[in-house]
């Protein structure tokens, strides 16, 4: 019984609005960086840092507003399992890409 | 995504009735309340997945047609406005944050709370599409929009544009007519991004009324937050779509 209260209490957790409006604040601060790098001519580093700056907003999202830092290992083993097959699948057509011309560039 | 499907039997959500008493809301086939909310969020994860593939195929396509036809991509990119696609993206971020706010409302139990970030979360939703829509007409009237009346002018003759399109340099026919891959993979990824919005609100309409009944704030919260991780989902594409689409041409 003890246990299963335990449990509940874990997979209960209720995240507090003060986080919330701290991944708020880093979301909106994400994006004016984000906005800001776009006027600066960076050569090739622009798409990078524009990705970049994406992933650590989508990150964010992710582990609060969708609550899975706090989440059961079985929604955080989902999650990686999906984020791990879409990045294979998108490596492994790129690599086709690549080198489908390889030496006629 | 199960709703709630009892609302009258609310008072019986309460444990101290027992063993044999279980909350309305429970399914026979689950042991317990929090089995079944565990198979209700893994089931919306699996979902999510099957929508990161579908957008991720899209985002893939751009990526190699953008390396393709890179300088139709940079010409094509700068008819797009960062002031609205920069607004839209604070619009959309601060609906994440009213949703998320919505769920802890339902988990605290809190129903005018609850339906105030609802509706906040609607109408920034719509605010959304309400910018979007305004992006849209500017495509359709300068025969931007792919098909038979698309025109590639504001390449070819770049210093013709209205407005004059920054400082671009004329591109020749052939890589012109590539700009029409760009504004489909643009309409493909803004418009089935937008469908996901449609389908949101019209959910959230729904959530409204359903919250005003006190349906989410009984203990039983599984549709909020479901739909939570849906809105949040939405949201998150959108922070791609915004810097791929928008942003990182605009010093090609």
């Amino acid at each position: 019984m003890t246990d299963q209260k335990e449990m509940e209490a874990a997979s209960h957790h209720v995240v507090s609005p003060k986080i919330y409006v701290a991944i708020l604040f880093a979301l909106l601060v994400g994006t004016a960086i984000t906005v800001g790098a776009s006027y600066v001519n960076l050569g090739i580093f622009n798409p990078i840092v524009a990705i970049a700056i994406a992933c650590a907003k989508a990150t964010l999202v992710v582990l609060f507003f969708m609550h899975v830092k706090y989440s059961s290992k079985l929604t955080k083993l989902t999650v990686f399992c999906g984020l791990f097959t879409f990045l294979a699948l998108i490596g492994m057509t790129l690599a086709d890409y690549i080198s489908r011309a390889w030496g006629r560039w | 995504m199960s709703d709630s499907t009892a609302i009258a039997h609310g008072a019986h959500d309460a444990p101290e009735h027992g063993h044999e008493e279980h909350p309305a809301y429970l399914r026979h086939h689950f042991e317990n309340v929090e089995q079944q909310a565990d198979a209700a969020g893994f089931a919306m994860w699996l979902f999510l997945l099957t929508e990161v593939m579908f957008f991720g195929g899209l985002f893939t396509a751009y990526l190699i047609y953008r390396n393709w036809y890179y300088p139709a991509f940079v010409a094509a990119s700068h008819q797009l406005s960062i002031p609205l696609g920069g607004l839209n993206t604070l619009l959309l971020i601060t609906s994440s944050f009213t949703m998320a706010m919505g769920v802890w409302c339902a988990e605290v139990r809190k129903k005018s709370g609850l339906v105030l970030c609802l509706v906040l979360t609607f109408v920034l939703g719509l605010g959304f599409l309400g910018i979007k829509t305004i992006e849209y007409k500017e495509k359709f009237e300068k025969n931007h929009v792919p098909g038979s009346h698309f025109s590639v002018d504001s390449f070819t003759h770049p210093d013709l544009d209205n407005p004059v399109t920054a400082k671009d340099q004329p591109l020749a026919l052939d890589m012109a007519r590539h700009t029409e891959v760009y504004f489909s993979l643009y309409f493909a990824m803004t418009g089935m991004h937008a469908l996901h919005m449609i389908i949101g609100i019209a959910i959230l309409g729904y959530m409204i009324f359903r919250a005003q009944a006190g349906a989410y704030t009984a203990g039983h919260v599984t549709f909020v937050e479901n739909f939570g991780l849906y809105w949040h989902f939405v949201d998150i594409v959108w922070i791609f779509l915004f810097p791929l689409l928008y942003l990182i041409s605009r010093h090609s």
